[in-house]
């Protein structure tokens, strides 16, 4: 992975107004760390100053709350609401955080009784767009001092996936980067194997290490509880972007071209290659089927213990090493780019969290904008010394993060030699995205046919 | 649940003489007892049965006291031969605020388990022992009722609880637990109304006493067994219910099991957690089913009445 | 101080006794206005200790079913009407036929197997000296959470290889391994998986039998017992001509009440398969129609299904009844 031209403006050097005195010593939940390297962006303490003259326009906020519902719960919460701390600060305005592992389902009950909250994050695009659509009398698009936050700070693509029909919604939260392969660099120095650039080497790595160990180097799992099987959407739509390239990647999720056409069967085949195939997996966790019952959070785990050497899971899996795992580049783990198949493009897959809005008071659109503002994206960045976060927001000065794989991750987001396309699950009809796609990967491991699996996937895509 | 039909008997002998009675039969049965098991095989089944029903919760004890690595690594039963126990797990679990989730459930329940069975023995009382008119029409509807899943309430309920402004509180909680249990408690507490022989109700009618003064001083004395029961398993559905909680619950109300199952955190990944949370939300039932299980011997009428 | 919603422990205390007490005060007023007065007809008296328990059973169990069974006939958002296509879904896709063939099985054979588990074990321990103790271990599956039941569960279904220095972590696997088996998918191999999964719906479920039919056992008749013994009744024949008998109406009632819990109950499969494999049944299946893909029309559907199912065993235990009023 070679490190890219860096397109992040500076941070803009914060002007304190007059009219919201921040009091640094009342900010009760100092990060507890030293200020490491702050970079030369102008930032100062670790509680974050922010611009408070972007949310003036919003009037007086004071007294005011805003209600948050996500998925997103302890201890990832945290830092959350503790990234939400200067903009209270500055504002007035108490933001009221609720997490549930059950965010989904109760979303959705939610919104069907009418009792939406002031402000919900969408795991997925897909689900943002069927709400947009099923409960069109609720939600809001996003405000312009959003839109000229998201137009500052982000990309087209990202703009759009927050998009539906035409109206922007959802301003992305968090990032994240699905190309990865896990490895143990210590074990790859030890047996003399190289970091494979392009999908041949891949391969041939991978035959390599079986015939040295006479075990399958590949460990998968894609269990996780019931959402079962999407992380193994995730290996077949990178193989899909490979196989295909970007247009035919989005000729897929859009529907314009059949599930089941030839080109996508093939690239089923060829994620078989490895997930179906005795020979490859499944390093220290048992036959092709254990890949469907293996819980996602621990397949991995066999590379601490030298059963498997590869791993392919999106950058978030490094807050699922088991404490006290060196995440390094010469550590116990590390994450290669998953190869392309070709010179051209090099397809990183790409997903994330956008922030809904489901109520037009002035107190929920001033927290929109300040969450797609790049004072949020360092305050986050700050408030997560431990690392697994990275956003796309390009005010994001990468010294703020906090590992070296984060910033590996922000290199990579950002850079132009990468093509982000985003998780196409994530964009598909929920019927299919959260439904037959997740399960047709599961059957499709447990026996049936690349063949049988798109056929019945492609008969049940919604009108 | 239910006692064979008796036929009518005399009214109620005295308390003193019936439990003088009982006592008498209690010792008798105490010297039954020894010969009760003589054959091996019943032994060996028993004995086979609370094997198998016990070891799983077991496996999930020790797994609890497991560092996490070992959990996902070896079996449980791997303590025997090397001994590795932590409270790791108790100690993260316990740092997550069930402090407040403890408290929250004790709130949620009891009062839930109190309100659905008062409401239901009156209501048992009328269908058993007063003529209105469409009784059977009702009593027969109220049974029917307990197909519905409180699923399909969820979103109905919300609504109402919504426009009344209770929704999120534990009011909300409350009524809800107390809806669902109602057709089935009704229908239990039916039951052993009716067994209660009519000689019994008619005798105190005779003697001029209201509905009101039956209900307390005739039936109710020969209930609390039946209460009891009703009540222990109540307490235990509604303890150990997540799905009501978690969607008429607000964050500060929310009971230990939605505390519990967040443990696992946001992809799931410590669910290890799980283990220790389990046992933590176990203590409270146990207690309430080892203190209570008296209540639940000798069924209804034990010794008032003989055929 | 907040009646709705108090927010300090001694607050929370506090609001609970508070709604104990006025509802006790409530119900103290009904029954009193009833009683005072001489002459008060039947209806008033039936609506003063039944209206309660119907008003809120109209509110939140009748309502709902209305609303669903309208649902039912409607689009995924209940934009308009579709006529019979939900059922025609229901029925016709493979996927729910097997939904639907997994929900029978269930419906069957946990209550009778659990019932059976149940009423062996309350006879067996009956009247020995450790019988409080082994009802308590049938019973703590009672108290276990769905959540920490799955949990336990995975370590008795848990598969891993046979392969290098790789420890099985499951119970039934390292039995099979120690016999020199190989290691079973146990939740995945079809259609076995639904019965692992029925197993532990069982587990749970027993310790509820048992407990009713102890209590039930203990109440036949001293002299029942005295008779039956004089004729020279032991173990089996005991069993077989006087327990079962006379707990039969107690039977009926544990059936019953097992059956529909099991009907309405998700957790299981949830939390163990999500519902893959083919393991899915109708209740989980709602709740993944309704709550996750937004199809309201179907979810509503598949649950009007469910009441259908348990129409048959309703109508048994209403005849049931009817024959116990007879005989009175």
């Amino acid at each position: 992975m070679t490190s890219s031209i860096r397109r992040g403006r500076g941070m803009a050097a914060v002007v304190g107004t007059a009219a919201v005195a921040l009091v640094l010593s009342a900010c009760s939940s100092d990060s507890g760390d030293s200020d490491s390297g702050s970079g030369d962006g102008g930032d100062t303490a670790a509680s974050g100053e922010i611009d408070c003259s972007v949310y003036e326009e919003f009037g007086d906020l004071s007294g005011t709350e805003v209600n948050v519902y996500t998925s997103i719960v302890e201890p990832e919460s945290d830092q959350q609401k503790e990234s939400y701390v200067p903009f209270e600060e500055c504002t007035g305005v108490t933001v009221n955080y609720e997490g549930s592992r059950e965010f989904e389902a109760q979303l959705l009950v939610r919104l069907q009784a009418g009792n939406a909250p002031d402000v919900a994050y969408m795991p997925q695009p897909g689900l943002l767009s069927t709400i947009v659509h099923d409960f069109s009398d609720q939600v809001v698009p996003a405000g312009d001092a959003t839109v000229s936050m998201v137009d500052e700070y982000f990309t087209e693509s990202w703009k759009g996936f927050g998009t539906v029909d035409g109206t922007f919604y959802a301003a992305p939260l968090g990032s994240n980067g699905k190309s990865f392969v896990w490895y143990s660099p210590s074990a790859f120095s030890d047996a003399g194997y190289e970091v494979p650039t392009t999908w041949d080497e891949l391969m041939q790595l991978s035959e390599t290490i079986a015939s040295d160990t006479g075990a399958p180097p590949w460990c998968a799992g894609v269990e996780s509880g019931d959402a079962t099987g999407w992380p193994g959407t995730d290996f077949i739509e990178d193989v899909v972007v490979r196989h295909v390239g970007v247009e035919g990647y989005e000729a897929w999720y859009t529907h314009e071209a059949a599930f089941n056409a030839p080109e996508y069967v093939e690239s089923w085949d060829i994620a078989g290659e490895i997930l179906k195939n005795p020979e490859m997996v499944n390093g220290g966790l048992g036959d092709v089927t254990s890949v469907a019952t293996t819980s996602w959070t621990d397949a991995g785990y066999p590379i601490l213990d030298g059963n498997c050497y590869l791993h392919r899971a999106a950058n978030f899996y490094q807050t699922q090493w088991p404490e006290g795992t060196t995440v390094a580049e010469d550590g116990d783990v590390w994450a290669f780019y998953m190869p392309a198949m070709n010179e051209d493009t090099k397809p990183m897959l790409v997903g994330g969290e956008f922030v809904l809005a489901f109520d037009d008071r002035p107190e929920v659109q001033a927290f929109q904008t300040y969450l797609a503002s790049a004072d949020w994206a360092n305050n986050k960045a700050k408030a997560t010394p431990g690392g697994g976060w990275v956003s796309a927001n390009s005010g994001l000065d990468p010294a703020n993060l906090g590992t070296d794989f984060d910033r590996l991750v922000w290199e990579t987001l950002s850079s132009d030699e990468y093509t982000a396309v985003f998780d196409g699950s994530d964009l598909m009809p929920g019927a299919v995205g959260a439904g037959t796609f997740w399960t047709g990967v599961v059957d499709w491991l447990t026996g049936a046919t690349s063949q049988e699996v798109t056929d019945s996937i492609e008969a049940g895509w919604p009108n | 649940m239910t006692s064979t039909p008796t036929p009518t008997g005399a009214a109620a002998p005295e308390l003193t003489k019936r439990q003088q009675r009982r006592n008498e039969k209690l010792a008798e049965r105490a010297a039954d007892a020894k010969t009760k098991l003589s054959s091996p095989w019943a032994s060996g089944v028993a004995i086979l049965i609370a094997i198998l029903w016990t070891v799983p919760s077991f496996g999930l004890l020790v797994t609890s006291f497991r560092p996490q690595q070992d959990i996902s690594n070896s079996g449980w039963w791997t303590i025997f031969s090397d001994f590795q126990l932590t409270t790791a797990n108790y100690e993260e679990a316990l740092s997550r605020g069930l402090g407040d989730g403890f408290l929250n459930s004790f709130v949620l329940t009891i009062p839930a388990a109190l309100i659905p069975i008062s409401i239901a023995l009156l209501a048992a009382y009328a269908f058993a022992w007063v003529d209105f008119p469409g009784r059977n029409f009702l009593f027969v509807a109220v049974f029917a009722l307990q197909v519905v899943p409180l699923q399909v309430a969820l979103v109905p309920l919300q609504q109402i609880y919504l426009a009344v402004g209770i929704q999120g509180s534990f009011w909300s909680v409350w009524l809800s637990h107390s809806i669902f249990a109602l057709p089935l408690a009704i229908f239990l507490l039916h039951n052993f109304m009716k067994d209660i022989p009519p000689a019994l109700v008619e005798a105190a009618r005779v003697d001029g006493a209201g509905h009101v003064k039956i209900f307390f001083q005739v039936l109710l004395p020969l209930l609390v067994p039946a209460i009891a029961s009703f009540a222990i398993f109540q307490f235990l559905w509604v303890w150990n219910d997540l799905l009501v909680g978690l969607t008429f619950a607000s964050p500060e109300n929310r009971p230990l099991t939605v505390a519990i199952a967040e443990l696992a955190g946001t992809r799931g990944g410590a669910w290890y957690l799980l283990s220790a949370g389990a046992f933590i939300s176990m203590i409270v039932p146990v207690i309430v089913f080892l203190s209570l299980q008296r209540y639940f011997v000798r069924g209804l009428l034990a010794g008032s009445v003989k055929g | 101080m907040d009646l709705i919603n108090p927010d300090t422990p001694g607050g929370k205390i506090l609001l609970m006794v508070l709604a104990i007490i006025l509802f006790v005060v409530v119900m103290g007023a009904i029954l009193l206005a009833v009683d005072r007065p001489k002459r008060v007809p039947g209806w008033v008296i039936g609506l003063a200790f039944a209206g309660p328990a119907v008003l809120m059973i109209a509110g939140g169990l009748i309502y709902p079913a209305i609303l669903t069974i309208i649902k039912s006939f409607q689009n995924r958002t209940s934009t308009e009407f579709v006529g019979m296509d939900n059922y025609i879904t229901a029925f016709t896709e493979s996927q729910f036929q097997i939904v639907l063939r997994n929900t029978v099985l269930w419906v069957i054979l946990v209550p009778l197997v659990a019932t059976v588990f149940g009423l062996v074990y309350a006879v067996l321990v009956d009247r020995t000296k450790f019988e409080k103790a082994a009802k308590g271990l049938v019973f703590l599956p009672m108290a276990i959470s769905m959540v920490g039941a799955s949990i336990i569960w995975k370590f008795v279904y848990e598969y891993k290889p046979v392969q290098g220095n790789i420890q099985q972590t499951g119970l039934l696997n390292q039995f099979i391994v120690w016999l020199g088996g190989e290691p079973q998918h146990f939740l995945v191999n079809e259609p076995w998986n639904t019965f692992f999964l029925i197993v532990v719906m069982i587990w749970i479920q027993a310790g509820f039998a048992m407990t009713v039919l102890s209590a039930s056992i203990k109440a036949i008749p001293d002299d029942i017992i005295e008779a039956a013994k004089l004729d020279g009744l032991k173990g089996w024949g005991m069993f077989r001509y006087i327990q079962v008998p006379s707990v039969r109406p107690a039977l009926v009632v544990v059936i019953t009440t097992v059956m529909l819990a099991t009907l309405k109950a998700f957790d299981i499969v949830r939390t163990m398969t999500g519902g893959q494999f083919n393991t899915s049944i109708v209740a989980n299946e709602f709740y993944t129609q309704s709550f996750r893909q937004n199809d309201q029309g179907l979810g509503s559907a598949l649950a009007v299904i469910l009441f259908l199912v348990v129409i048959p065993v309703i109508i048994y235990n209403i005849r049931q009844m009817k024959k116990s009023e007879e005989v009175r």
